[in-house]
């Protein structure tokens, strides 16, 4: 095949300075790979890459230092906002984010996410929702959808033998310390550019001191749902996105003591 | 000669008010008997107005361990305390923070166990302290204070042996040295280190953020090939052999001509140095040798007095005989080695220990 000349000026986009040459280990289809593109471009476009300490979790995405490149801290599971608040602490002109699962943030991390956000730690939390176990294949999760197959709810979750799912997003907006809370995709381009205008709002409300925000970006495991990337979009936007609906749930002011 | 600044004060304050005056950064806690007042002496002396440093009461110890291991990712001089169950909390983050060779002062101030145990002194937590807790093939470099005036100078050893061998450190007290008041001499207060100066010490791998660097800095435990794996091991493990060449630490009394040797430390060291007194008035020849790092064990001073021909060594612990078993290896056969102890935050007086000497040993 010939090579195709591109000239400066068509062109029109490129893959993020930050992003590294690392071949990127998420499945075709998932959407880690387009959020990690967007929060190498938000760090980037705000000047931020000198002063990024991020903070990766255990899960598909524990990877993640290998993509961003800025300095990075690998947390043991569940543990990244306890890892960030004393980051943050100790380093408070940096931008102190988290990224995180849905096993992470909202089963083992439970209690170090709430109590992050309670104390109003200024971090941003970037969390990756699609309701299964991606690394370990595919076990039902906190926020796995009542009668979802997983290959620890065979027969679908059942309410009764499995629990409920829980939006964790809705339960930290109730919290003084959570200022910003929002809920988004990235399975069309729209969204894609609402993703990265709420990540950006983030990292300003963190740096700004105003307290803790957390983005939840609603997500495919298409592996795991064991559909095609086009089906898993179709299935989220039918299933997951009505349970876990989309937009800004608070944005505030810190209250004042 | 300036005057010499002394006060009087409990172990655990002399750990807040030390860690102040070394330049700590941060301090992360969780309330728990006996030793919260390390916490309680840091709130009252609000250091984050003074020298900036930053005091966190955690909502739990998973979590202040964890905040240990992003602060000391980040080249600062971090530490937390607690107490057994709370220890056993933390056994995950430790694990985290030794694979990740980060430098951080953990100070346990033990209470009885297993389990929830009781809140009287105890020295159960040796294996813990000493031989992992958490999992893998780690050690913490772990110190055993015998007097407030230790529990203050072990603040600023920890962290610069911490510092020194990009090792956490460990202050393996109890609730009795946590508790008891004593007359300690206090250092000058000594500056935080600037962020210049933590780029200079620590540069090569502190995630400060990149900075002036062209390539972010990664703190990881995580590696998938074992071939690697095992070569990140192997430079642990080297790390502990020089460890232990060079850091072992150790006190003895009267073993120069001694028939029988004690060995004991913290509290229980305290107690059998009153034995030696006893035993000597009564003409037995014992001696105390007390490890003060537990991890490195001085196990060489112990193999010269077996090779000297010492008759028998007790190894007295607040525990059901966990030392005992380091005492053995060293002694390698040499000599009997028996082991006495209390459980369960119940304490020896020096008379128990020499009749289980005069048991033991003397015909």
């Amino acid at each position: 095949m010939a090579e195709i000349e591109i000239k400066a000026e068509n062109m029109v986009y490129s893959k993020p300075r930050l992003i590294t040459d690392e071949v990127m280990h998420y499945c075709p289809g998932c959407s880690h790979g387009t959020v990690h593109k967007l929060v190498a471009e938000v760090i980037d476009e705000m000047g931020l890459e000198g002063s990024t300490i991020a903070v990766s979790p255990v899960g598909c995405s524990v990877f993640a230092y290998r993509y961003i490149d800025v300095d990075w801290i690998e947390a043991a599971h569940g543990r990244a906002c306890a890892v960030a608040t004393a980051a943050k602490r100790l380093n408070p002109k940096n931008l102190v984010l988290t990224y995180q699962g849905d096993g992470d943030l909202s089963a083992i991390g439970t209690a170090e996410t709430i109590h992050a956000a309670a104390r109003g730690e200024n971090i941003v939390t970037i969390f990756i929702n699609n309701a299964i176990y991606g690394m370990t294949g595919g076990q039902m999760s906190p926020t796995t959808l009542l009668g979802m197959k997983t290959a620890t709810t065979p027969c679908g979750r059942d309410a009764r033998l499995n629990g409920f799912p829980y939006k964790i997003a809705d339960m930290m907006a109730h919290l003084d310390g959570a200022t910003y809370v929002t809920r988004q995709s990235v399975h069309t381009p729209a969204n894609v550019r609402k993703c990265k205008k709420a990540i950006r709002k983030a990292f300003e409300n963190s740096l700004a001191g105003n307290g803790y925000s957390l983005i939840e970006v609603v997500a495919t495991c298409n592996s795991g749902w064991k559909l095609s990337p086009v089906a898993a979009n179709k299935w989220m936007e039918e299933n997951l996105i009505p349970e876990y609906p989309l937009g800004d749930i608070k944005c505030a002011e810190l209250p004042k003591q | 000669m300036a005057e010499k600044d002394v006060k009087l004060m409990k172990g655990n304050e002399v750990i807040a008010h030390a860690a102040v005056r070394c330049g700590c950064d941060g301090y992360f806690g969780y309330p728990i008997t006996p030793q919260s007042e390390v916490m309680e002496t840091l709130m009252e002396l609000r250091p984050w107005e003074s020298t900036g440093m930053v005091v966190l009461q955690a909502e739990s110890e998973v979590s202040s361990i964890n905040m240990v291991y992003g602060g000391a990712a980040t080249g600062k001089k971090v530490m937390t305390s607690s107490s057994s169950p709370g220890v056993s909390l933390m056994s995950e983050g430790m694990s985290y923070i030794a694979a990740c060779e980060l430098p951080c002062l953990v100070v346990n101030c033990q209470r009885g166990g297993p389990g929830l145990g009781t809140i009287q002194p105890s020295q159960g937590d040796y294996f813990q302290a000493c031989k992992g807790g958490g999992h893998g093939d780690y050690h913490f470099i772990v110190l055993a204070p015998s007097s407030v005036q230790e529990m203050y100078d072990f603040v600023g050893l920890g962290f610069d042996l911490a510092f020194k061998y990009r090792n956490p450190a460990m202050i393996l007290a109890d609730g009795a040295i946590g508790q008891m008041m004593e007359k300690v001499v206090m250092t000058p207060q000594q500056p935080r280190r600037t962020e210049q100066e933590i780029i200079e010490q620590c540069g090569e791998w502190a995630t400060t953020g990149k900075g002036a660097r062209k390539q972010g800095l990664v703190c990881t435990s995580l590696e998938l090939k074992s071939e690697l794996m095992e070569k990140i091991n192997e430079r642990l493990q080297a790390k502990y052999r020089l460890l232990e060449e060079q850091e072992a630490r150790w006190e003895e009394i009267e073993c120069e001509d001694a028939d029988y040797i004690i060995v004991a430390f913290g509290s229980s060291a305290r107690i059998c140095s009153a034995t030696v007194e006893q035993a000597r008035k009564e003409g037995l020849k014992v001696g105390l040798l007390r490890p003060i790092t537990l991890y490195p064990f001085p196990s060489k001073p112990l193999q010269k007095l077996a090779e000297r021909g010492v008759k028998g060594f007790v190894s007295v612990e607040l525990n059901a005989g966990q030392m005992v078993e380091d005492v053995r290896l060293a002694v390698n056969g040499k000599a009997p080695v028996v082991h006495y102890g209390r459980m369960g935050g119940m304490m020896f007086n020096p008379d128990d220990v020499l009749q289980e000497v005069k048991k033991n040993f003397v015909k």
